[in-house]
């Protein structure tokens, strides 16, 4: 399998990524050797072989549901881009 | 002998002895800094709080730009993260502040440690400082590179694929990546989650031992943190590896290598078959796949990890000029555009491709099976071996400029260190000679998972044997 441009075009949209029209070639060229390079896994067989997500066996963990101190408001917005009235300011997205 | 040569174990004999003060050692770190840090650009920042000297172990460290430390400026080395004051302390940071722990300053990687050489950073490189043409490795080569030119007496780094092991070995120095789940990783910006873990870059392997004392341990906060008891590791400092199984896989010394890293692993395991360890051929056959499977698997976890620096919360956000989608998805793609830099951008989307309808079979869930047929060859393995010894890195340190515009051998780099990584195992690169250019070659010994010990007792054996870890790069 090879990646194309319109392939990269579309992933680009989908990791919220702008690639502009000049790096689209540098973009489809380097994903393509690294693509092509992983092929190799396609030589494996690996249908009697369960996946492994994590190399620790590790399940669900639950605390108790109760309030613990944490950051305040104040401290949990010191860093934000834009804030108002307690919450993250974003652009306008239903007019 | 000045206070900034020492390792932590002698400056806490020495101030044990009165002859010294945390402060006066402190002092002496800052002071080395200030006169080499304009050539080895380790730091990124140095600390905005100073330290109290309050505590036991007032060791001078240096810290990766992506452990988040209160009221610090943490940034993966990224635009996106440029001005992010983190508001709290990651678990390991809170256990070195306990401990007393000096923190000097924040040092350099590559950009969200995607990358082998520390060269992807939006700071520029970091410089090794045994010679300055050449790449500390990553992407802790920041800490690498503090550690070997006396800049900290120890750094804390992170390890999703090599990223402490290979600095560690082309500086010169000790670097452990401990078993997934000893050290919290609560509070290290994620690259690979199921990969990632924090470990110590140190001077000597007495000295790694200390460190993993203070930074391991069970955390409520890091739902993958593993509540096994810690033993004192110093206790592991035995020298003696008598009866002990090293296993030599024969897939390691094959094309590729260099032959002078070939010849040193290969004398240092002759010495510890003299010293009366017992060396058996072993085989992985999977291992020649672990870097596809790697960059699989480490690339999708990054790619949905990532996914929160949009502009909304923290770091940079973009004012796009001109409506192309609409408002808030162009704020998205500018300020990801912007902010990440190329080999990010290239990891983020590849993962994505490997998770997107219509790959994830073939590549994501195909990736994660050879994870497992990877992690089965070394269980097998370690059913009649102790350790398994490789070389840590194929080569010495490169020069700087010489891999950035191939990725991919770039990531061949990294092809003995990311087994461990791939079936969370413990391991660790110690010196173990130099090149006839005088570059530092390490080499790694992997262990069973929770067997850090095992790990520090071979390496310590051979250490105290040895007088590589002795060795200074002169950089007046």
């Amino acid at each position: 399998m090879s990646i194309t441009r319109e392939d990269v075009k579309y992933i680009a949209a989908l990791a919220r990524i702008d690639v502009p029209e000049d790096k689209l070639d540098a973009m489809t060229k380097s994903l393509g050797g690294i693509v092509q390079y992983v092929e190799q896994l396609q030589s494996l067989d690996v249908s009697n072989v369960k996946p492994t997500s994590h190399a620790v066996p590790v399940g669900n963990v639950l605390r108790p549901d109760v309030v613990k101190p944490s950051l305040t408001n104040q401290e949990a917005f010191s860093f934000a881009v834009e804030a108002k009235d307690g919450s993250f300011k974003v652009p306008l997205v239903i007019e | 002998m000045s206070l900034h040569q020492l390792t932590a174990h002698a400056l806490l004999d020495l101030l044990k002895s009165r002859q010294t003060s945390a402060r006066e050692a402190y002092d002496d770190v800052l002071a080395r800094i200030k006169a080499v840090d304009p050539k080895v650009k380790a730091y990124v920042r140095m600390a905005y709080t100073p330290p109290d000297f309050v505590g036991e172990i007032p060791v001078p460290i240096a810290i990766k730009d992506n452990l988040c430390t209160k009221h610090e400026e943490i940034t993966c080395a990224s635009r996106i993260l440029k001005g992010f004051r983190s508001p709290y302390d990651a678990g390991v940071i809170e256990r070195i502040k306990k401990s007393g722990g000096t923190i000097l300053g924040i040092v350099n990687m590559d950009e969200f440690a995607f990358g082998s050489s520390c060269e992807t950073s939006c700071y520029g490189p970091t410089f090794n400082p045994w010679d300055l043409q050449c790449v500390p490795g990553g992407s802790s080569g920041g800490s690498a590179a503090s550690v070997a030119a006396d800049e900290a007496m120890w750094a804390l780094g992170s390890d999703t694929g090599g990223s402490i092991r290979q600095p560690a070995s082309f500086c010169g120095i000790v670097g452990l990546k401990p078993t997934y789940g000893r050290v919290s990783r609560y509070g290290l910006i994620a690259f690979a989650s199921s990969l990632d873990q924090i470990g110590p870059l140190t001077k000597d392997v007495r000295d790694c031992a200390l460190l993993m004392n203070i930074i391991s341990g069970y955390d409520e906060r890091d739902s993958t943190s593993v509540n096994e008891p810690v033993p004192d590791y110093t206790k592991a400092l035995v020298n003696d590896v008598r009866g002990l199984k090293i296993g030599i896989p024969k897939e390691a010394f094959v094309d590729g290598l260099d032959p002078e890293v070939r010849r040193s692993v290969e004398d240092a395991l002759n010495l510890l078959k003299k010293l009366g360890a017992v060396i058996k051929e072993v085989s992985l056959p999977h291992t020649p796949y672990a870097v596809a499977t790697y960059y699989i698997v480490a690339t999708a976890e990054a790619s949905s990890n990532l996914a929160r620096f949009d502009g909304v919360r923290f770091g940079l956000r973009a004012q796009p000029k001109n409506v192309r989608k609409n408002a808030l998805v162009d704020m998205y793609e500018e300020t990801r555009s912007l902010g990440f830099g190329d080999e990010a951008k290239r990891r983020i989307m590849l993962g994505t491709y490997a998770l997107s309808s219509g790959y994830y079979d073939a590549y994501y869930l195909r990736g994660q099976k050879v994870r497992t047929l990877i992690k089965n060859d070394l269980d097998e393995v370690f059913k009649d071996c102790d350790v398994i010894m490789t070389p840590t890195s194929p080569t010495v340190a490169f020069k700087v400029g010489e891999k950035v515009s191939d990725p991919l051998s770039m990531y061949l780099s990294d092809i003995y260190t990311i087994p461990a990584n791939l079936a969370g195992i413990p391991a660790i690169s110690v010196p173990c000679g130099f090149s006839k250019s005088g570059l530092p070659i390490g080499m790694q010994l992997m262990g069973k998972a929770f067997d850090e010990e095992m790990l520090l007792r071979v390496s310590y054996t051979y250490e105290q044997n040895t007088e590589w870890h002795l060795k200074k790069p002169k950089l007046n």
